[in-house]
């Protein structure tokens, strides 16, 4: 067999940070409000927005930034949406997760069906291309696998260090990791409770948004049926793995991409004698013994799925 | 008062419902002073600094502080951020902290702008550190409050109020929650810190640290100020019937020639993980009109007696029997049928269920009482009947019995753990630490409701860490130390003390 040679070849790396990017930008949105105490199962219905958004604000003769921007709009408003029922309703958490997941799928494919009501294959768009840097690119190895990504892994890569440097060096971060802890304390120093858990959660909804985004406007160049495919949900369990830090966040992400990567070059190599359904569900399988491996160590916030009302305490 | 006043309540008056919590309070407080507010759990002690601090609007009144130059400004009532801003602090008898973060983020929490793009840790860890050598308050500043002790947590709220320069400081019952050497220290660093020109509001039902720590006493009863009084004129007596309105009798005790066994114990044997859990082959017996009292250190074995008796454990060896028949199953609800009322230990998480009415929490320990149901639904009109009647025996105050039971204070918890328990006219009384963190008037009523069911001819067995409580209402004392129980020949407070402490022991 050849594993030898995939995992050395640079096109699997390529492909698993590639893979990767979307799972980032999700994990980091999942991750964001789930430090503030409220956990988001909106994740996959917000993903299909952020696709169906950006992609179509493209058609429609947006710039590809314009196109993002668009995406995290649309994010945002629906992770509003989910702040306003869990945060101050104080509805359950999971109901209303799973209530943003559904409407913010339908109405995505609703909108591409009004807007495209007789085509048979959407209309493509000229998506983000690889990062073309002048002499990095030619270096061996890291050459192809980092210089050749889009501009979109290089913004997801940013943005694990810039919610990193939100959450552990701003008075800001502090006060979210508190409102995920114990909102009374937060409560008691006068700040609000409330505009902190709501803005973490449309922030984090709009980096969700960002990895749909990614799926239409670099991965592919158009928008499909059921292209997320799961992938919310996949960013829900890498919070676990990664205990609720951003670094850790993005080596379950890469991991992720890495199996996927490798179950699909397997499959073509080993592809012969076993299903190729035992290949697809391979990362899946993977990521829950990571889960049990790494979840029982993990510290959740404390007061994640708790509501919090002004003046009861 | 011969310093400026830094604030003052003008006729504060706060109801909730039908409830008047607050009665036009007034109160002034001068630079540098130590002012207790003593008064009964639901005297409206904590209600009051509630509306001082913000989260509660008064329905009427006014509250004046003053600036760092003197003057009085007004306050904008029912707005945290506007007393914090005016320079007032609070330490909540439950602390607001956050566990997962250090003291230090704790302590930094909302100082610094939300915008600001880094924290100014350095300096801020200079100010703490100049803070804490003034004051005497000690904490790690870079461990998780998780990790930190109590006493340890409570200093980090009181940093953090005065990072925030707290200029009054408020202390809701400061010292229930840490052992009695850790609580002078406290006081000792409240002394250091108002000679800094800092105020302070203590707010307390024990009487002791009152009269020790603070210069001025002002009572409250019922939600209206009933006293105020120089802490050097003010003896226990004087302050006590301030509280409660009239003279305490101590409730009188006759003596009555024991009955029949209720309880008996022999070489009973549980073994526990720790010394707290494990009971070494104890005999022991309770007779009718009689009550016993076990006195001991705590962890040394109280519970995991108040476990097997209770029917939350069963013993490894040994036999229990109750009104002569032996106990075979060990079952809340078997032990509860033998004959055994239950007052346990720990009366917020074991003796009721906070999300339930106070009516149901009336009936919970006899759903299958065709009484309650029939055929399996329950009889709502019998329970609520019920629960007016106990609730008017027992004097159980509170928003009503539809309300959560949660809402109680915790003296109208063990009213209602007492009517509960009284009601099915036990023939044991489990008594687990009945009157701790009580009021002087709840406790009282507890001790008079155990003297009646003695008089009823049942037997009391009251596990208490209060020594002067189980002189006073015991027939019986005996010493349980490491597992192991030992008669005490006579209510001598000495020996008894001696045995506690595992000397002396025959």
């Amino acid at each position: 067999m050849d594993i030898i040679q995939i995992l050395i070849s640079e096109n699997f790396w390529a492909a698993s940070l590639r893979i990767a990017t979307p799972l980032i930008f999700g994990v980091l949105g999942a991750l964001l409000c789930e430090k503030a105490g409220v956990l988001n199962l909106g994740i996959e219905g917000i993903f299909a927005a952020g696709a169906m958004a950006g992609w179509m604000a493209v058609w429609l003769g947006a710039g590809l930034w314009g196109g993002l921007l668009v995406a995290g709009l649309v994010g945002g408003f629906f992770g509003l949406i989910h702040a306003i029922l869990t945060v101050p309703l104080g509805l359950s958490q999971h109901v209303s997760g799973l209530g943003i997941t559904m409407l913010a799928t339908s109405v995505s494919y609703f909108t591409y069906r009004t807007a495209l009501p007789k085509v048979s294959s959407p209309p493509r768009i000229e998506p983000f291309q690889p990062l073309d840097i002048p002499v990095l690119s030619d270096l061996p190895f890291i050459g192809p696998v980092l210089f050749q990504q889009t501009a979109m892994t290089w913004l997801a890569l940013f943005m694990v260090a810039l919610v990193w440097w939100v959450l552990n060096r701003t008075p800001l971060g502090l006060a979210i990791r508190a409102v995920g802890d114990n909102p009374d304390a937060v409560d008691a120093q006068g700040l609000s409770v409330y505009g902190l858990r709501m803005g973490a959660i449309v922030a984090g909804s709009a980096l969700m948004a960002l990895g749909g985004a990614f799926l239409t406007m670099s991965a592919f160049d158009a928008f499909f049926f059921g292209m997320v495919n799961g992938r919310g949900w996949i960013c829900i369990a890498l919070v676990i793995f990664a205990s609720w830090r951003p670094g850790k966040a993005l080596l379950g992400a890469l991991l992720f991409g890495a199996f996927d990567a490798f179950q699909v070059r397997l499959q073509t190599q080993v592809g012969a004698f076993l299903p190729s359904q035992v290949f697809l569900m391979a990362p899946y399988v993977l990521s829950i013994f990571a889960l049990v491996i790494v979840a029982r160590r993990a510290e959740y916030p404390r007061a994640l799925l708790t509501p919090w009302f002004k003046g009861q305490r | 008062m011969t310093n400026p006043c830094v604030l003052s309540l003008n006729n504060l008056t706060k109801r909730f419902g039908s409830v008047v919590a607050n009665d036009a309070v007034s109160i002034d407080l001068h630079r540098g002073e130590v002012l207790s507010l003593l008064g009964e759990n639901g005297a409206g002690k904590t209600t009051l600094m509630n509306m001082l601090f913000g989260h509660y609007v008064p329905d009427s009144g006014s509250i004046d502080v003053a600036d760092e130059f003197g003057e009085m400004h007004p306050l904008t009532l029912g707005h945290p951020q506007a007393a914090l801003d005016a320079g007032i602090g609070m330490v909540h008898q439950h602390f607001t902290l956050a566990e997962s973060l250090t003291a230090l983020d704790n302590i930094l929490l909302g100082s610094e702008s939300l915008l600001s793009w880094r924290h100014n840790r350095n300096a801020a860890r200079r100010k703490i550190n100049g803070i804490m050598e003034r004051t005497g308050l000690a904490a790690p500043l870079d461990e998780p409050v998780g990790k930190l002790t109590v006493g340890e947590r409570q200093r980090v709220e009181i940093l953090k109020a005065l990072y925030h320069d707290a200029r009054i400081l408020v202390l809701d019952e400061p010292t229930a929650v840490l052992p009695p050497q850790e609580a002078d220290t406290l006081f000792e660093n409240i002394g250091a810190m108002t000679t800094g020109g800092l105020s302070v509001i203590f707010i307390s039902h024990k009487l002791r640290e009152v009269l020790a720590f603070s210069n001025r006493i002002v009572v409250l009863r019922h939600g209206k100020k009933v006293g105020e009084i120089a802490t050097e004129d003010a003896d226990e007596r004087v302050i006590a019937r301030m509280m409660v309105g009239a003279d305490t009798p101590a409730t009188p005790r006759v003596s009555m020639e024991p009955g029949a066994k209720v309880l008996e114990l022999k070489s009973v044997t549980v073994k526990g993980d720790n010394a707290r859990t494990t009971l070494h082959s104890v005999n022991l017996s309770i007779h009718a009109h009689e009550i016993v009292g076990i006195a001991g250190v705590s962890g040394n074995g109280q519970s995991a007696m108040a476990r097997v008796i209770s029917g939350l454990a069963s013993p490894d060896s040994g036999v229990m029997l109750i009104d002569g028949h032996k106990i075979n199953r060990f079952t809340p609800p078997a032990m509860q049928k033998a004959g055994v009322g239950r007052i346990p230990e720990d009366r917020h998480h074991e003796g009721m269920i906070g999300a339930m009415s106070v009516a149901e929490n009336l009936v919970i320990e006899r759903l299958d009482d065709p009484e309650i149901q029939k055929l399996g639904f329950l009889r709502r009109k019998y329970i609520r009947s019920n629960a007016e009647e106990l609730s008017r025996t027992y004097d159980i105050r509170g928003p009503g019995i539809d309300a959560d039971a949660r809402l109680l204070s915790g003296g109208n918890i063990q009213k209602l753990i007492l009517a509960r328990v009284f009601e099915r006219s036990p023939r044991l009384i489990l008594a687990n630490q009945p009157t701790r963190g009580l009021d002087l008037g709840a406790a009282n009523e507890v001790a008079r409701r155990l003297l009646k069911a003695r008089a009823r001819g049942a037997g009391v067995l009251l596990i208490s860490e209060d020594l002067d409580e189980i002189l006073a209402l015991c027939d019986r004392v005996i010493v349980i130390h490491d597992g192991q129980l030992f008669e005490a020949h006579s209510k001598d407070r000495q020996a008894i003390g001696l045995m506690m402490a595992g000397e002396n022991i025959c």
